[in-house]
Order: C-alpha cells, then structure tokens, then sequence
C-alpha cells in the first residue's frame, strides 16, 4: 500500500493544533464545541487518507483487476462521526440548557455567578 | 425449534446477550414514557445482566477464555467478543453494581430528579451500562471505542439530570475532556492500524513486537495512554471528576464511582499488558515508572485537597482520584502481586466507594444538602446510613476486617517485593490522610446535634438502605474472605502479564 | 468443653452481650444484669482453657483463611492465658463498680458505654489468644476503633479533641510502623505464626532485624513508649471506668503484650540477644520510665498523673521484653498482673473521689481521707504495691526484672529500677498522706458556703464502687502470696536456663 504523500498528515497535525487550541483558548461555550469538532474532523481527514491509495478506486467488484482502497478505515471512520455528530449535538444541547439556567454562555461569567452564589 | 435447542444457543450466545439486553432495553424504556414502568425494566435488566456475568465468570474459571464471533464474522476481519479472567471479573463488577444501584435510585431519583425526566434517566442507565459492559467484553480496539462513546455519551445525559444546575457545566466539562480522551484513544488505534493492518487485540498482540520500536507505534501508545488516563482521571487529568461526581444525581455518582472509572482502569490494563505486553513497553519506555510517580502524586495531592472538601460528595470524589492513584501504583509496580493488588482493589474501591456515596445520597435525600454541617447529628438520627459510612469510611482507611486492608496489603507487599520499601511508606502514610477526611465526617455526625429546626429528621427508606448494607457488609465480607476475590484478581494478573495461560 | 470451642467462646461472648446490652437498653437493671452475666460466663470461658495450658498444651483453632496463606486463627500460650484471666477478671469488676459510678455520676448514653465496653473485651481476647500476627493485628484496630466512642463519651470540645489525637496516634503508629513491619516479615518469611523460638532467625540481616524492631516497638502505640505516648493522658477525659479497665488494662497491656509476644514468638529473644538490636530500645524505655515518672509529678490532676504513672509502668515491660532474657520477659509477663490490679485500684479510687466528692485535683484532696477512709487506704495499698514493697504483689515482678537487667549486665538498668520506685513513692504515697494528714483546704466557693470545710458532708463512694475497690486491693495481696502459677505460666514461655 502506497501512501499518498505526507501532505494529508499535515492537514491532520494542524487541524488537530487548532482544534485543540480552540478548546483550551476559548470561553464560549459553543466554540469550545466548534474547536472539538476541527479536532474530531483531523481525526476523520487521518483516518480517510490512511485508507486512501494512490490511484485505488472505491472497492467494488467489477470483476476486472483494479487497485482498491482500503474500505475498512473509510467504514469505521463513518461510525466515528456519527460519534462525533451526537457528542456535538449532546454539547450542544448542554449549551441551551446551560444558557437558559445561567442567562448566558461565556465561561468566565458563569464562575462569577458560581462564586457569588 | 424444540426448547432444547433454544436454551442451547441462548447459552452460547451469552456472551452478546450480555450487551444487547441493556442496549435494546434503553429505547424501550424510552418509548414507555412513564417512571415506574422503566424503573421496573430497569431493575429486571439490570439483574438478568448480573446473572448472565456470573455465569460467564464461572465459564470462564472452569474453561478458560471464551472467544464468540459477533455475527459468525471470525476474528480477525469480524469483531471478536473476548472473555478472559479480568474481562469477565469487569463484567461482575459493573453489572453487580448496576444491578444494586437500580432498587437505590427508585427513592433517590424521585427526589433528585423532575418527574418529567425520571424515565430518561432509567433509559440512560441502561444504555450506560451496555457501554460498560461492552468495553469490558469485547476484543476488538475500535469497538471498545464504540462502546467507550456510548457509555461516556449517556453518563454526560445523567450527571445533567440533576436540577442544581451545576451539575450541567459539569456534565459539559466531562464532555469537552471526554472527547478530547476517546479522540486521543482513537487517534492511537488508527495509527495502530496503519502499521499492523488489524483491529483485533489478540492479533494486534500478535504484531507489535516486531514494530515496537518504530516512532509510529511510540506515539500510537502515548496517544492511547494519555487519552485513558483522562477517562480513568489519573493525576492530573482528573479536572473534570469532582464537579461531575459532586453534582451529578446520587445515584449517577453511585454508579459512575463504582464503574466508569474503573471499567477504563481495565482499558489501561488491556492496552499496556494484552496489546503491548510482548513488547514490554512499560518497561522499555519507562512507562511503568512516570505512572508511578503520577499515582503517588495523586495519593498525596488529591488526599490533601479531600481534607479541604466542605461538600461532602466532593470530597469522596477527591478522594477517588487518590484511590485511582493507589491502583495505577500497583499496576506501575508490573509484577503479578502489584497487578494483583490493582485489580483487587478496582473491585474493592467500587464497593466501599459505592457504599459511602449511597449513604451520602440518603444524607441528601433526608437534608438537601450534602455539605459537612448538614451530618450534624446524624449519627441519632440516620443511624443505619451513618454505620454504613463508618463502615466505608474505614474501608477506605485500610483498617483490618474491610476490603481496604486486603488492598492495602496486596499494595505493600508488592512494593516490599520489588524493594522499594519508601513506597510502601509512602503508601501507609497516604492511608493516614485518608483519616483525617473520614473522620471529619464522622465527627461531624457523631458529635454535633443536629439544628433545632430538623426534628423531623429520620432514616431513609428501605429501598435505599438495604443496597447500602449489600454494598457495606460486602465491604467487610470480602475483607474477611478474600480469598476468592483475590484468587481471581491473581490470576488474571497473572494472565495479564503472561506468567498464566 | 473442648478448649477450641472454649476460645471462641471467650472472644464470641461478650460481641453476644454488646448486642444484648443494646436490646437490653432500655431497662437499666437488665441491662447491667446482662453485662455481668456475661461476664462472668466469659471469665468462666477462659478459666476453662486455663487447665490445659497450665499443664503444657497449646489448643488453637482455625476460624478460616483470610488470605491465601493468612488465616484468622487463634493458639494459647501461657502469655495470653495471663492476660485473658486478667482482662476477663477485672471486666467483672469494673462492670460492678461501673453501675456504682455510672449511676453515681448521673452519666449518659450508658447503653452505648457498656456495648462498646463488651466489644472492646472482646477484642482484647481476640489480641489474648491470637496465633498469628494477622489475627493480632485485626483485633488490635477493632480495639482500638470500638474503644474511641468510650474516650470521646461526653461528646464535648475537649472529649473530641482527646479522641482525635487518640484515634491520630494509635491508628498512625499501628498503620505506619506496625503494618509495615507485619507486611514486610510476611515478605521475608512467608509466615506471621507465633513460633517457638521465632520465626525471623536466618531470614535477614542484622541491620533489618534491627528496623524491624525499632518498628514492632514504636509500631504497637498501645505500649506507649515515648515519644509515642501522648494518647494515653489525652484518653483519660473518659469516664473513670474505662480508664481504670482500658487505660490501665486492657489496651494499654495489649500493647505491652503485643510487645513481649513479638519479642518472643516472631524474632526469638535468643535471637535477638545475639543480634543485640534491642539494646538501644532498653534505653528508650528506661528514658520512658524515668521522664513519665517526672512529669507525673508534675500534674496535679489526679488521673492525669496516673497516665504518667501508667505510661512510665509500661516502659517496665518492654524493658523486660528488650533486656531479651529469660528474667525479663518472666518479670515483664507478671508485671502485666501485678500492676493491672495495682492500676486498677489506683483508678478506681479516683473515680470514687469524683463520684463522692467531684474533686479532680490532688490539691484539693488533702483530709479527704477522713471522709472516705476506705477509699483513700485502698489508694496507699495500691500506691505501695506499685513502689513494690511486701506484702504486695508489684514486688516480684520488680524483683525478676532486676535480674533480668543484671543477667543482661545493665546495671545502670538496675539503677534505673531503683530510682523509678523512689520516683513512685515521691508522686503517689504523699496523695493518701494528704488525704489523712493535712487540712481540709478552706472553703471559698460561694455554693459552698454553708459548709466550714470543703470536705464536709462527703461520704464514701457508693457501695458498688467500694466493693469493686475491695476485690482489686486484696488481689494486690493475693499476688504476693500466690504467685506461683504466674510464675509457672511464664517459665513456660520463657525457660529459665
């Protein structure tokens, strides 16, 4: 199986640097969310250009010989975003909730309540 | 088909039964829409999947480690269910708690959470509890990390349950580290895969060595070890578990204290000894000696901050960070005693760990609060409750006659073993902290007369103190007879490390 | 009987009364009825096994296996006899004189007292007739936890603060040091049974040995060695009775027990004397006789001085146990008896003066033995016993311990002896001279106004107390005639070469 560059790699490493950093920096709830997705998604690029042969066709019989890509990554990283799609809607929806008990969805601002309270 | 031959593959099926009873149970508690129905699903489930992890338990001391083929696809293109010793030991653990957590949270959730939610509540349960025991019963890498979302993504769902609402920045926290913990942990799979093209752990044991030098597998386990470590809140990535456990419904707490954290202590242990043991990593890489020193930082660290805890749920839940510590120390020590002694002390801590945060949430229950001064005079009041938490709380100190000290035994010997005596010092001294955040409690209750204004204050119900005394007279059963528990936990250490089969 | 069933009879019996005491709760007479029933068949328990092992036996029992390897198991040797027979004994009468206090006193929660006052015997049987360190050591803890509610009865400030740096000391020394050692002889040997002869000898160097020790010793907290000692005046905010039962008896000579059985039956005192690892401990505990003994006379307060007295009486035994000689551990084992009765005297009269008079310190006590002429006479026979004069039982035990000391050519030793008997008179014979010879101290209390002396309208303490006083003074003088079954029992343990 040959590799199709290291370019793809480097999205990944960025991607995940930004994702990351964006959950870390950031006291907005919903981009924290918005961060952890760019994280998730460097993990998805990963795994699609792991799979990904130079010249590899999606592997369907035709009966002819063709160089194929690998599916088993591709398949399982369709279960990873739908992990990734409910993480986000579940954080999301803690986000609403958190919004309606708090009034408001800036981190810094919810500690100032918690020690007040 | 004859009845026979039903009962037959139902037997042989056990192993996927075990998962997808509770799994299938979740939306059907859903779609019943009304409490004390799904309570009662809940309840059956729960201890249809107890009695289906004893059986496997005894199946696989009598012969050995069972291997079934989800969907008659064999290993190692199909996913492989795996049960061995510490597998099936993990699947009694987590359902045995489930099982006596569900009579517990009838009472406890009916106060704790708004009627409108309670059966959604009942329906994560059980999908939080297919999660766990998936982890624990599968073989195959990827799949464990299905299972890993399904668990961590229905127990954010119960810690918001609660109506402070605390409890939902916390629930949200646990999930931005959550994630960022499964990521890591997927992303170490992956490269895995890149270099050994399979999924399998058996497999992957297989082809590791061969590759275990190379900068892709290194970084494959550092990304593995990093990303468990924040599921299973070793120092210091356990930010995110006090406030989860703290404001977390009572019965959540329960159940997440006993099982969550430990079922990914047992991922640590697959990863380290199933996946990379031939290798020797934790030797080579020196992982074994930054675990020890990051256990016996928590033991000390989080112990000390316990002390300081006002809420009293906080405090246990600091408290468990440092128990984490003395468990990653006896796995760090990578002999078959020190192994041992992790393991015992997974299934020991769930107990008196279960124990004292029931009590707690019968505290809760009875006074709304859970801060120290609200034990005032309980010791009158509530006193079957408060017994149960002298009873854990001096579990948890390690006196003799509790599971504590069967723990604490195991630890030191293996520490003395490999010679490092001022571990074993360093253990023993730890312990001491342990009685300073106990009896703080205990004082409290025994010592204060409760505020004028709570003479109404009486014992909880029934339903919630019986589980209690199960979990707290198995605290002191298994502390006087654990030589069945720890007859298991040795061999599997033993397993674990390859001097067993 | 068969002696097996009679062991854990002996430790099973009094678990069975704190659970009646509890049922009996409500009603004060059957209550205490049941405590001394009890009792008494506890003591007729262990005098039954006392036959056999008089005549040589060892019965022991395997209740189960804790761990593999490690059972809980129990095996009596003469040791534990003695102190079983004395424990059980003096339960007896202090129950008596208890129901005289405890009712004399008005306390409260005596229902609680007398449950955890049952358990804490128990486990003081179980610590007697243990076969193995594991054993000992799980009693030890229940002793321990069950006897902090005693301590910390009265609930106030100071009772939590006393029971803090109770629980602080005994659970830390026995955690750190006395774990650790149990933990660490399991590693080196594979054993934790009491062995004839030990079970340490070969196994390790002289320099763990040593450690070892040093960990045993300071490790059992129960002993009170110095600097490990602080929870024994801090105990004594209890009510009398537990002092006088527990913190003259039972846990304090646990410890000293512990100490001697750990010397003999784990590492072996011939062993040891070869290795000579014990000498520097000879003089920890003969700096601890000497120090407590001076800060003694330094308290006022009457019980606090007798946890001095106590804390410097102690330090006799585990000199006795370290002098590592056959003299030594046969007068350290009968100083167990001797100053058990002697101690027990002492504090019973104390609680006596408190319950008849509610005078605390030792300044306020001068004439009071014109009051309470019975009480303050059992108060100088006891005193006497402990200086270890004739006719009084503390006089043998000193007498085999200065062999002992000679034996193991430690006169300075010998000279330590000598001078800790001058200290006992100078702080404890002038209180019963106070009593009888000095003036009452004038009266200035405005309650007590209509009274010209303080000790005016101050009667004998009730009768129970009195009669529990009378048992323990003439048991005092019962030892000193008849001590040759104590000293049989030790030769057994310790033969003389």
């Amino acid at each position: 199986m040959t590799l199709a560059g290291h370019f793809p790699y480097w999205i990944v490493v960025v991607l995940m640097m930004v994702g990351f950093y964006v959950v870390i920096s950031h006291g907005n709830l919903v981009k924290k969310i918005i961060g952890l997705n760019v994280f998730q998604v460097s993990v998805f690029v990963f795994y699609i250009a792991m799979g990904k042969v130079e010249g590899g066709t999606a592997p369907i019989l035709t009966g002819q010989p063709e160089t194929f890509s690998n599916p088993v990554p591709h398949v399982l990283i369709l279960t990873a975003i739908v992990v990734g799609v409910a993480t986000t809607a579940l954080g999301l929806a803690l986000v609403v909730r958190i919004r309606a008990a708090y009034g408001t969805i800036e981190e810094d601002e919810i500690e100032d309540q918690e020690t007040e309270g | 088909m004859s009845m026979a031959g039903t009962s037959f593959s139902l037997a042989e099926h056990l192993p996927a039964l075990q998962v997808v009873i509770p799994l299938m149970a979740a939306p059907v508690a859903v779609l019943i829409r009304r409490n004390t129905p799904a309570w009662s699903l809940a309840a059956v489930i729960t201890w249809i999947c107890l009695a289906i992890a004893i059986t496997l338990l005894n199946r696989v001391l009598d012969t050995g480690t069972i291997s079934y083929a989800l969907g008659g696809w064999a290993a190692p293109w199909g996913i492989e269910y795996r049960i061995d010793r510490i597998g099936a030991f993990m699947l009694v653990i987590v359902s045995a708690i489930g099982a006596v957590v569900v009579p517990y949270a009838r009472a406890s959730v009916a106060r704790e959470i708004s009627p409108d939610r309670q059966y959604l509540f009942y329906a994560m349960y059980l999908l939080c509890l297919a999660g766990l025991l998936g982890i624990a019963i599968t073989g195959d890498a990827f799949n464990l990390f299905v299972f890993l979302e399904i668990s961590s993504l229905s127990s954010y769902v119960l810690i918001s349950l609660a109506r402070d609402r605390r409890s939902l920045t916390a629930a949200y926290r646990y999930l931005i580290m959550g994630t960022i913990g499964a990521t890591f942990y997927i992303i170490g799979v992956g490269l895995m895969y890149m270099m050994t093209g399979t999924l399998n752990m058996a497999d992957l044991a297989q082809r590791i060595p061969a590759i275990a030098e190379t900068r892709t597998v290194l970084v494959a386990l550092g990304f593995l070890v990093v990303g468990i470590s924040l599921k299973l809140a070793l120092f210091p990535l356990h930010a995110w578990l006090p406030n989860a456990y703290a404001f977390a419904p009572s019965a959540v707490t329960v159940f997440l204290a006993s099982t969550a954290t430990k079922i990914a202590i047992y991922v640590l242990l697959r990863v380290l000894f199933t996946i990379f043991g031939k290798a020797d990593v934790i030797h080579v890489e020196d992982i074994g000696a930054v675990l020890m020193v990051l256990a016996v930082v928590a033991m000390f660290v989080a112990s000390t901050v316990a002390i300081f805890q006002d809420n009293v749920k906080r405090l246990l839940a600091f408290s468990s960070v440092a128990q984490v510590g003395y468990i990653i120390l006896g796995i760090s020590l990578v002999s078959q005693t020190g192994v041992a002694a992790g393991i015992i002390h997974v299934f020991n801590h769930a107990l008196m760990k279960g124990a004292l945060f029931m009590a707690v949430g019968c505290v809760f229950l009875r006074t709304g609060s859970m801060s120290v001064s609200a034990f005032a005079g309980l010791g009158r009041r509530m006193p079957v409750t408060m017994a149960a938490f002298v009873v854990g709380g001096l579990s948890l100190i390690g006196v003799p006659a509790t599971v504590g000290f069967v723990s604490k035994w195991y630890l030191i010997q293996a520490a003395l073993e490999a010679g490092l005596w001022p571990l074993a010092v360093l253990i023993l001294l730890s312990s001491l902290l342990a009685v300073i955040y106990v009896w703080k409690v205990v004082e409290v209750a025994y010592f204060q007369e409760p505020p004028s204004f709570r003479h109404d204050l009486r014992e909880a119900p029934l339903s919630m103190t019986v589980p209690m005394w199960l979990l707290a007279g198995g605290c002191i059963y298994f502390g006087l007879d654990a030589e069945t528990t720890f007859g298991i936990a040795h061999d599997a250490a033993g397993s674990l490390l390859g001097v067993l089969p | 009987m068969s002696p097996e069933i009679a062991i854990l009879l002996a430790v099973a019996l009094p678990l069975v009364g704190a659970i009646g005491v509890v049922m009996a709760g409500p009603w004060p007479n059957l209550r205490e009825t049941v405590t001394l029933a009890v009792g008494a068949a506890t003591l007729a328990v262990v005098a039954q096994i006392a036959p056999a092992v008089m005549a040589g036996g060892r019965p022991a029992v395997t209740v189960f296996e804790m761990l593999p390897g490690l059972t809980i198991a129990f095996k009596v040797e003469p040791l534990g006899m003695i102190f079983a027979l004395i424990a059980s004994f003096l339960w007896i009468v202090t129950t008596i004189y208890a129901i005289g206090y405890m009712r004399g006193h008005h306390e409260e929660n005596q229902t609680r007292f007398y449950a955890f006052f049952a358990v804490a015997i128990s486990s003081a049987l179980g610590i007697a007739f243990a076969g193995n360190m594991v054993t000992l050591f799980l009693f030890y803890e229940v002793l321990t936890i069950s006897t902090f509610p005693l301590v910390t009865h009265h609930g106030s400030d100071e009772a939590r603060k006393s029971g803090r740096i109770y629980l602080g000391i005994l659970l830390g020394t026995s955690v750190c040091f006395q774990l650790l050692a149990i933990i660490w002889t399991w590693t080196l040997t594979g054993t934790l049974d009491f062995t004839d002869g030990g079970i340490l000898e070969g196994k390790a160097s002289a320099g763990v040995i040593g450690v070892l020790l040093a960990l045993y010793v300071f490790g059992i907290g129960k002993a009170a060695v110095m600097p490990f000692h602080r929870w024994l005046p801090a105990a004594m905010v209890a009510p009398t009775p537990v002092s006088a039962l527990l913190h003259a008896v039972a846990v304090v000579k646990a410890g000293v027990f512990t100490v001697l059985k750990v010397t003999v039956y784990i590492f072996g005192i011939d062993f040891l004397r070869d290795l000579g690892s014990s000498e520097w401990l000879q003089y920890m505990a003969a700096g601890t006789i000497v120090i407590a003994s001076l800060v003694a006379m330094t308290k006022d307060n009457l019980k606090a001085r007798l946890a001095y007295s106590t804390i410097s009486q102690l330090s006799y035994i585990v000199l006795g146990a370290m002098l590592v000689n056959s003299w030594g551990v046969i007068g350290g084992g009968m100083h167990i008896a001797m100053h058990a009765f002697a101690k027990i005297t002492l504090f019973f009269c104390a609680g006596a003066i408190l319950v008849a008079s509610h005078k605390t310190e030792i300044s306020q006590m001068g004439g009071l033995g014109r009051a309470m002429p019975l009480t303050m006479g059992a108060f100088l026979i006891g005193s006497l016993s402990l200086v270890g004069l004739p006719p009084l039982g503390g006089l043998w035990s000193k007498w085999y311990l200065a062999l002992g000391a000679l034996e193991a050519h430690q006169l300075v030793l010998v000279g330590v002896l000598m001078l800790s008997s001058l200290l006992n008179v100078a702080y404890l014979v002038p209180i019963p001279i106070r009593g009888f010879f000095a003036e009452p101290p004038p009266a200035g209390d405005a309650h007590d106004e209509h009274h010209a002396h303080a000790t005016d309208g101050i009667q004998e303490a009730p009768l129970a107390c009195l009669i529990a006083i009378a048992i323990t003074v003439a048991g005092c003088v019962i030892l000193f005639f008849y001590p040759e079954s104590l000293f049989d029992l030790m030769r057994q343990v310790a033969p003389i070469p």
